[in-house]
């Protein structure tokens, strides 16, 4: 990537004692498409509003090219948004509404209307001109927000979960085509989300947030391969989380079993979370297991099988292409990369486990919910123990 | 079907309170007060009442503007409070309109009369009376008086009702504050406007209350010369060609006045 463009530094933002940012520390390069991911109240729309210059933070700086614009109201920002639900405006038509930042910049009409007619173009809109906005669809009033913000040549475009209000089919044309303009383009995105298969896909760079505090900064891969806590590993794909000891470096400890991991340097038995995804679970032959379980629940999801398996008591998500009936009893192998080790946080306990499975996960893409369930926790070790003991 | 039957109750009302009185003022409109026959002789008259005609619309269609200027400016004040101060403010502007309007009018009478209240301190103070009753002004002042709350209202509820996203979008593309009113918030109350207008209009052309009390026999207005048609002169036919006329002109002001907000027509966001 190339130089840093904006850099919020310690980003405080509180109303009515509310705190709904605390201390958020990043910087945005140049060209790089940056998501802020994570669940309705996280906090990243108000991030996004204090780039805009719709909110001041409570305290902390905003710097872009290195000046400090806290002061510098909306209008004087170079940064133009694309709003939720779009806020075009509903009594100028579609070439009208893109041409409404030029007209404002007083610029000369021969370069308004190329620039209008070619940003239609970018956007499949051509033809649409003299359309009423009220007469379009979801998909195209987006892109006529889009073509309104873009025309404008902003260094860098903020993007309020755009997509929300458009279908799935939709959803997934309109990623592409955002990538593929702001590639073409060259401007910096600002991107909000709740969707983390839309971070994963569309970012260079995903802020996943919780609590008005940012939980981890990073690469799609990484974000996903590492996650730094209980919240991040949950929120981003599925996992299962469970209780572990660090017995020493490379090897964990957990359902009373000794797993060989890739993870160093925690302490001597150290408490931790253990992350398995549940792509990496290999069905065995229960003789062959290193875990043994009986299965509760199978959805076929097309690709895969999504099969819940109770290992006395907590239940797994495990996906798999072949498939295993309701009551069949299963072994599981889990190799050294399959396993990821996290320091314990806030959110130890919270997460990962899929005892609760079809309600949580039916409703992990509902904007207003996520998986608040308080999981059982694994708490009488010792007995499982014993039942591993016997299975095996 | 079923949502049909709710309209009943108002389509009798309306049967029996405006067609068939229309139909009457028509009827009346068209014949001769002695014999009966069909005449257009009542319209014809209209000439000799053209400058009262002109003077009534003038006269309103000043108040319409002065309490748009007055109106306007509250209206977008009282729609950029919060709900509480809203309600409140809300309230105020309708307080007056709790008074018979007789009530209000004859209050002004007091203040602006030779010997009111106003010119009462006036003379206190050793100056001469100052001659605010009975002249056009005092029935401009009545009707604003008495008209603003029907400006104020509709310009409040289509203001409040722009979507704030609208105006961060407008800043978003460089608008400062004159800007964005210009642009995008006084486009979008257009609609405002013109129903306050209108509601301000309708009822000041045809007034005569005003008129009579605050104005003068030089500030008679096409309301008066209707009513004394019934009251005094005893011609129920040339006060129903009259009223005739008088409602073709308001269709046609308000036909006027529509057809900007056609051009302008504001789209549910």
């Amino acid at each position: 990537m190339s130089k840093e463009l904006i850099r919020l530094v310690g980003c405080t933002m509180a109303f009515d004692d509310e705190i709904v940012l605390n201390d958020i520390n990043l910087y945005i390069n140049d060209k790089e498409f940056l998501t802020l991911l994570g669940p309705s109240g996280c906090g990243k729309t108000t991030t996004l509003r204090i780039i805009g210059g719709f909110l001041q933070p409570t305290s902390g700086d905003v710097l872009f090219d290195g000046v400090r614009i806290n002061d510098v109201p909306p209008h004087k920002r170079k940064v133009n948004t694309v709003f939720q639900r779009y806020a075009l405006f509903p009594h100028l038509d579609v070439y009208e509404n893109v041409a409404f930042g030029l007209r404002i910049a007083k610029l000369p009409e021969s370069e308004i209307d190329q620039r209008v007619t070619e940003m239609l173009e970018i956007v499949s809109l051509k033809g649409f001109e003299n359309r009423k906005v009220s007469q379009l669809s979801g998909g195209q009033q987006q892109r006529v927000a889009i073509a309104r913000a873009l025309v404008n040549r902003p260094k860098v475009l903020l993007l309020d979960e755009p997509l929300g209000a458009l279908d799935l089919r939709l959803r997934k044309d309109m990623q592409q085509e955002l990538k593929r303009i702001q590639q073409a383009l060259g401007i910096t995105f600002i991107y909000v989300t709740h969707d983390q298969e839309e971070a994963l896909a569309m970012s260079d760079t995903v802020v996943v947030m919780d609590k008005g505090r940012i939980q981890q900064i990073g690469r799609p891969e990484d974000i996903y391969n590492e996650p730094k806590n209980a919240f991040v590993a949950d929120f981003i794909g599925e996992s299962n989380i469970l209780d572990g000891i660090m017995l020493e470096d490379y090897a964990v400890k957990f359902f009373g079993r000794r797993f060989k991991c890739v993870d160093s340097g925690f302490e001597k038995n150290e408490p931790v979370d253990v992350v398995i995804r549940p792509e990496d679970v290999d069905i065995v032959a229960p003789d062959d297991g290193q875990l043994c379980g009986t299965v509760t629940s199978v959805t076929f999801k097309g690709v895969h099988y999504d099969t819940i398996v109770d290992f006395h008591g907590f239940k797994w998500l495990i996906q798999t292409t072949e498939f295993h009936p309701v009551g069949s009893y299963i072994g599981i192998r889990l190799g050294p990369d399959d396993i990821h080790i996290m320091h314990r946080s806030e959110y130890s306990g919270l997460f990962g486990d899929y005892s609760s499975y079809s309600a949580e996960y039916d409703e992990i893409n509902d904007p207003d919910l996520y998986p608040e369930d308080i999981s059982e926790e694994v708490s009488e070790t010792s007995e499982e123990e014993e039942a591993d003991k016997d299975e095996n | 079907m079923k949502t049909k039957r709710l309209a009943t109750p108002y389509l009798v009302w309306m049967v029996i309170f405006t067609i068939v009185p229309l139909g009457i003022v028509i009827y009346y409109a068209f014949t001769d007060s002695v014999t009966g026959a069909f005449t257009l002789k009542n319209i014809a008259n209209i000439g000799n009442y053209l400058p009262i005609f002109v003077k009534s619309i003038w006269l309103a269609l000043i108040s319409s503007i002065i309490c748009m200027v007055i109106g306007y400016p509250a209206a977008y004040y009282i729609a950029g409070r919060s709900p509480k101060a809203q309600r409140f403010l809300y309230m105020l502007i309708m307080l007056p309109m709790c008074i018979s309007f007789l009530l209000r009018t004859l209050a002004w009478v007091a203040l602006l009369d030779d010997t009111g209240i106003i010119n009462g301190v006036v003379t206190a103070m050793g100056l001469k009376a100052l001659p605010l009753i009975r002249t056009n002004a005092a029935v401009v002042l009545g009707m604003v008086y008495n008209y603003l709350p029907y400006m104020i209202m509709p310009l409040y509820t289509v203001i409040m009702k722009i979507d704030p996203r609208l105006v961060e979008a407008a800043e978003d593309l460089g608008c400062n504050s004159a800007q964005v009113f210009r642009r995008v918030i006084f486009p979008l109350s257009v609609p405002g406007i013109i129903s306050g207008f209108t509601m301000v209009f309708v009822p000041a052309v045809s007034t005569f209350y005003i008129s009579q009390k605050l104005g003068s026999s030089g500030t008679t207005l096409i309301g008066d010369v209707i009513e004394s048609q019934f009251k005094t002169a005893y011609n129920p036919n040339l006060g129903a060609a009259l009223s005739l006329i008088l409602m073709v002109l308001v269709f046609i002001c308000i036909g006027i006045m529509n057809r900007f907000s056609d051009d302008e027509e504001v789209a549910t966001v």
